[in-house]
């Protein structure tokens, strides 16, 4: 988190209990006596999930040319990028995870809200087509408020885009791998989000297409305890598995190895 | 003469003047000029908003009744029933049998609330790509009528999976091996209206709207108020010839002076001779190419650099 540098102990909003910032971090952002999760940045997710100096990030200098001329949008997106580590809302690139290769793809929700415009929707589809090229298995961390809407139908035709390059991933046999992470909403959920082959979520992460808010004002009630959570989802039958954050790269590397990719055989068995 | 015009006239005059006399108001004339632009956009394009939004506007099953010599209504998801709010079918135009998906919405109130309003929930979107499916297995070209706000934001369709549901539409829209022609009717809104919208051809009518969230979600989100929808509206760039000129669709169709409703006969003749004309264009093609133009145009979809 970057906020954590600044302040030297941070409440849990869960347990209420206090947390040095820097424990919190070598804890992986999950608070050590609740197991709450913190949201996480890519970077941090990087350096946690790749395996030491394997990360090679592409596409980082993709900008938005304010597709619908919005006013203010360019503005917007400067500081975005001043106030963070990012470029923009994903990160991307291709990694070995156990010494397996992979194409990753990161999101941050802080960057605008984890919003997919242009660049979140082409960052996403090149991930994906990395896999094809490459014949390797691809890791998306999804978290997103859902569409960038100052880019108005572009961002609504990024969901379209990023599900004809997860049909083609398909159509190449292999494997797309989820991992979704508080929040994962609106365009993103319903869209690459929900196409993973596997579909991982971290605890309590809240997973839906319409937020909460939204949806309270259709019903004029409020949400029954846990409604949209990770738990829920599982329940309902759209999340393979509940992974807590600390265990996520062992799975990820068991679940690789089922699929026949191992550190060896940089190509994969198919 | 229009009230823009009447005011660009004055603002000429005044200009004139202003000369004369040796004052020099360039940057207030042009802060006037500017203010009525944006008055006058918001106006045109909250108006299209209004006649998409129109109750008397003709519905998609107005539509199909006029443009098929035969139509049967299919119904059911097969896993959880049947969504009155998402309908399908096979027609046949021009002696051409086809599947048409559409988003119905209510032509009275007691529709409207049997509809709900044409706000689908996951068993619309299912029974869309069951139908759609099939027609693909039969060679099918399949027609979608698009026009709904959205997808429903009900307790339900998030127990049931809706984004689920219109994320494995997207996928597999995109791979039928069947020529996918989609028409925004009236509202295209967000991905509600993308579930049934991935095709080979886009057309709009010329008063219908498709945007990522209505002006109304915009101004309050984005804007932090909800009475600056109709500035929402202009500025979130929605109406036909916007989306055309954004090259995210490949046609507009006329409507009758004042809107579809005043001539649906017209309205749906005209739709008529669109679809029978690039079905006439699509059928030939080998499906595998038309499913890799279609891709390749799906994935151009968006403006970037990497500079």
């Amino acid at each position: 988190m970057s906020s954590t540098a600044a302040i030297d102990s941070i409440a849990c909003p869960a347990c209420k209990s206090s947390i040095d910032a820097h424990s919190l971090r070598l804890n992986l952002n999950v608070c050590p006596s609740c197991q709450y999760h913190f949201r996480m940045e890519a970077p941090d997710r990087v350096e946690y999930l790749a395996d030491k100096d394997s990360f090679v990030e592409f596409y980082r200098n993709m900008k938005s040319l304010n597709p619908i001329s919005m006013d203010g949008y360019e503005e917007k997106l400067f500081e975005a990028v001043q106030k963070s580590r990012l470029t923009e809302a994903v990160l991307t690139g291709t990694c070995t995870i156990d010494g397996i290769p992979i194409a990753l793809a990161i999101m941050s929700f802080s960057f605008m809200g984890g919003s997919m415009g242009s660049v979140v929707g082409e960052k996403i589809t090149r991930a994906i087509m990395i896999g094809v090229e490459k014949k390797c298995p691809v890791v998306i961390y999804a978290t997103s408020g859902g569409a960038r809407m100052q880019e108005g139908i572009f961002s609504l035709m990024q969901m379209a885009k990023t599900a004809s390059a997860a049909a083609e991933l398909d159509r190449a046999g292999l494997p797309l791998f989820l991992v979704l992470c508080d929040p994962t909403t609106g365009g993103v959920t319903a869209s690459f989000a929900m196409l993973g082959d596997i579909i991982i979520a971290e605890p309590g992460a809240l997973i839906g297409f319409a937020g909460p808010r939204v949806i309270e004002g259709t019903i004029k009630q409020s949400l029954p305890e846990g409604f949209q959570r990770a738990e829920f989802q599982l329940e309902k039958g759209f999340v393979d598995v509940i992974c807590p954050r600390g265990e996520q790269r062992a799975l990820l590397v068991r679940l690789l190895k089922m699929h026949g990719f191992t550190g060896q055989d940089k190509e994969g068995k198919r | 003469m229009s009230v823009s015009k009447k005011v660009q006239h004055s603002l000429d005059e005044l200009r004139k003047k202003a000369e004369e006399a040796g004052i020099d108001i360039q940057d207030e004339l042009k802060r006037i000029a500017d203010k009525v632009e944006k008055t006058t956009s918001s106006a045109k394009a909250w108006k299209r908003v209004e006649l998409a939004r129109n109750p008397d506007r003709p519905r998609a099953l107005d539509i199909i009744s006029a443009i098929c010599e035969d139509f049967v209504e299919l119904h059911g998801d097969r896993h959880y029933g049947d969504d009155p709010a998402l309908i399908g079918g096979v027609g046949v135009i021009d002696g051409i049998a086809v599947t048409i998906i559409a988003n119905q919405k209510g032509r009275n109130l007691k529709e409207t609330m049997a509809r709900n309003g044409g706000m689908a929930n996951p068993e619309g979107y299912r029974k869309a790509l069951r139908l759609a499916r099939q027609a693909e297995k039969f060679h099918r070209p399949i027609i979608t009528l698009i026009d709904t706000q959205g997808a429903f934001p009900g307790l339900g369709a998030e127990e049931r999976g809706i984004g689920e549901a219109i994320a494995l539409n997207l996928r597999e829209f995109s791979q039928l091996k069947t020529p996918i022609i989609c028409i925004v009717i009236g509202e295209g809104g967000s991905g509600g209206a993308l579930g049934i919208g991935v095709g080979d051809k886009i057309y709009m009518l010329e008063n219908a709207v498709y945007s990522v969230i209505s002006p109304e979600g915009y101004a309050s989100i984005l804007l932090r108020d909800s009475s600056k929808a109709k500035h929402a509206a202009a500025m979130m760039k929605i109406t036909a010839e916007d989306i055309l000129e954004l090259k995210v669709c490949n046609g507009i169709i006329g409507e009758p002076a004042g809107g579809a409703h005043l001539d649906p006969k017209a309205t749906s003749k005209a739709i008529r001779e669109v679809i029978i004309k690039d079905l006439k264009d699509l059928m030939p093609r080998n499906p595998a190419v038309l499913v890799r133009y279609r891709n390749q145009k799906i994935r151009k979809f968006g403006h970037f650099t990497e500079e």
